[in-house]
């Protein structure tokens, strides 16, 4: 069902790259077709789209994409796409990263881009591991999850991406997984409409990588993991204090969503004020 | 262009100030900055001005960042520019490879101060001469231009910015602090007497452009971004349609062509000054602030009716090889001062050959060369 149909094949595919590099039961794809769907809803001009990514198997997501296209450096996508934003607001700018690339070489870039709440919707594909390497441990890999930089089990303890969104100040922030494509693609809608930084995190599948080494072997095996570990938002709330403190669960939904003032009308502001002719 | 962007008249100004209005008047209007002495003042002076021209300041969470969004603002569509020093010049190489890959023009300013790491932040350096052609990783090619007055530093930058858009790639202006802080008479000429050279923005129709097929000078026609073409840019190996193809077919001849496009037509881009070189026995070569001190002691050499001559690099890369292995064919010997222990004077020295002496000035920075150390150099050359 969530295979692209003809219509979104056509319209927006660079056909002459494929297949492409993502393995099987890769998330990426899912998060891709959830991502022009969720264009193709808002009816977004694809010539005045940008796609912005850094390094690693979700930033090769633009050169499979018939639109402008930049595929930067390890981490640095998002202060890019602000320059991007920055000299023509009249762009959507659409930044693909993933745990390692955002969280880990770019965590500063995005803690500030949040802070400035520039106009950017970003989608990390939190796959719990450098993948593109060969599965190393990244900033969200779980206690105890076995990598090839953490042979006998992960000691660190991961970042809640979504949290440290919130806390850095986006205005839109909403964590999916893979196994809720119809959700992720309403969450990216919602994301590309938001005046604001916008930030979409979908928990992937990474059989070949991650989850070859932690008992998810087969993409459908991290669904199995996704609904056994994750809760919604609304049931979650729900839940008395004590449960919610011992269920031990990833809060999934729309999990922030606030009017706040924007960096490029903000600035447009500031010129009207100091414009000489 | 409006009047306010270009402030035509006679201004008393630092180095760092005009470096920051020539990017004014050359059409700059994205700035993306981080603090760093000895180079605040240019970031200070473009979050005062850029509003008032219609244009965008931002200051970033570091200097990576910084020459980021100068990348994505030039595909945006804007000319810009950043400044920093040693310690941010260092952060900034691994996108200046991007923009020398993905063929991006912008400029980046770099008040030296004296290294390595920390080391002498409110003091001269000329330190980052071959990390600017080096630093960042794999081949290529870069055009570096040092001033030696706030005026130039003004001239300069507009300079930097027209090699920028007729070379497409990131141009570096390697000032040094001593100019950086130097107060001086700048003059700003008329804003219809600036010569600019327009972004090269292709003809063609979306369906034929090829974004890295270069013209005839080895230099591809450039697009900006939301216009229909569609094109991807990547920092991999590329083909002529932008996306990446990782094989040694398409890897050969990309790097050959993104530094052939500066070697094949250096001929166009060479800049020195030519001071008393004609019956010269000894020649000075020089840069930047050390420049007016080597002008300094050449001059005494003359009054002394020693044959001195000074050749002042305006260009540092591309090294101006013709000129420097003409005068090594008739000349005793070369004195290169720096405020390094010994930077292009390597590169006046590979050039010069082993035929005569090329000997280097050191000085590890802090303060500009005492006079009489280049003196006593050429001295012992003349001998």
């Amino acid at each position: 069902m969530f295979r692209p149909s003809k219509h979104i094949r056509e319209k927006y595919l660079e056909e002459e790259m494929w297949p492409s590099i993502f393995c099987q039961g890769c998330g990426i794809g899912t998060v891709m077709n959830a991502t022009l769907r969720a264009i193709d809803k808002v009816g977004l001009d694809i010539d005045q789209t940008i796609f912005v990514s850094g390094i690693g198997c979700s930033s090769r997501v633009p050169g499979y994409l018939d639109a402008d296209g930049l595929h930067t450096t390890h981490g640095r996508a998002i202060a890019f796409a602000t320059g991007v934003k920055l000299a023509n607001p009249e762009l959507t700018v659409i930044v693909f990263t993933g745990d390692g690339d955002m969280a880990g070489i770019g965590g500063n870039h995005f803690i500030h881009a949040a802070r400035r709440n520039v106009d950017l919707t970003v989608i990390c594909v939190n796959n719990y591991n450098y993948g593109m390497t060969g599965t190393q441990v990244s900033p969200t890999t779980p206690v105890g999850g076995i990598t090839m930089t953490s042979p006998y089990g992960n000691v660190e303890s991961p970042f809640d991406l979504s949290a440290l969104a919130i806390g850095a100040g986006a205005a839109y922030v909403a964590k999916w997984a893979t196994m809720y494509p119809h959700e992720m693609m309403t969450a990216i809608k919602k994301g590309i409409e938001k005046k604001g930084f916008a930030f979409i995190e979908t928990l992937a599948a990474c059989p070949t990588g991650y989850g070859r080494k932690n008992k998810m072997k087969e993409g459908k095996d991290h669904m199995l993991w996704c609904k056994e570990n994750t809760i919604g938002k609304s049931r979650y709330e729900r839940l008395s204090e004590q449960e919610q403190n011992s269920c031990g669960k990833i809060v999934i939904g729309e999990l922030r969503n606030i009017e706040k003032p924007e960096f490029t009308a903000e600035w447009s502001k500031l010129v009207e004020q100091h414009y000489m002719e | 262009m409006s009047e306010q962007a270009v402030l035509t008249g006679e201004h008393f100004m630092t180095g760092d100030e005009a470096a920051a209005e020539g990017g004014l008047a050359a059409g700059c209007r994205f700035f993306g900055g981080y603090p760093i002495t000895p180079a605040t003042e240019v970031t200070e002076v473009m979050a005062k001005r850029l509003p008032g021209v219609g244009g965008v300041f931002i200051q970033m969470e570091d200097e990576m960042a910084s020459m980021n969004t100068l990348l994505g603002a030039a595909w945006g569509g804007m000319k810009s520019m950043t400044s920093t020093s040693g310690p941010g010049f260092s952060l900034m190489m691994e996108n200046l490879g991007l923009g020398i890959i993905t063929e991006t023009p912008c400029v980046l300013v770099n008040v030296q101060r004296g290294g390595p790491s920390t080391g002498l932040p409110t003091l001269v350096g000329q330190q980052d001469m071959m990390q600017a052609k080096w630093g960042s990783h794999g081949d290529y090619e870069i055009i570096a231009l040092a001033p030696s007055s706030p005026q130039e530093a003004f001239d300069f930058t507009i300079h930097a910015f027209n090699f920028s858009e007729q070379y497409r790639l990131p141009v570096l202006l390697m000032m040094d602090e001593s100019v950086g802080h130097m107060f001086e008479k700048v003059v700003i000429p008329k804003a219809e007497d600036i010569k600019l050279v327009p972004r090269r923005i292709t003809k063609d129709k979306p369906a034929d452009y090829l974004p890295f097929k270069p013209d005839d000078d080895l230099v591809p026609p450039m697009i900006e971004f939301g216009e229909g073409y569609r094109v991807h840019i990547t920092g991999l190996t590329h083909d002529e349609k932008g996306y990446p193809v990782i094989n040694a077919e398409a890897q050969q001849p990309l790097v050959r062509r993104l530094c052939e496009k500066i070697t094949k037509n250096a001929d166009k881009i060479y800049m020195y000054d030519e001071r008393e070189l004609d019956d010269a026995e000894v020649v000075v070569i020089s840069y930047g602030i050390t420049a007016r001190i080597a002008q300094q002691v050449v001059n005494e050499c003359r009054a002394e009716g020693k044959k001195v001559g000074h050749l002042r690099l305006i260009t540092c890369w591309p090294f101006p090889e013709p000129i420097v292995r003409k005068l090594a064919d008739r000349i005793k010997g070369f004195v290169v001062p720096e405020i390094n222990l010994g930077q292009m004077s390597l590169e006046v020295e590979r050039v010069a050959g082993r035929g005569i002496p090329t000997i280097c000035v050191p000085n590890a920075g802090g303060e500009v060369h005492n006079p009489e150390d280049i003196h006593a150099v050429i001295r012992e050359v003349l001998k």
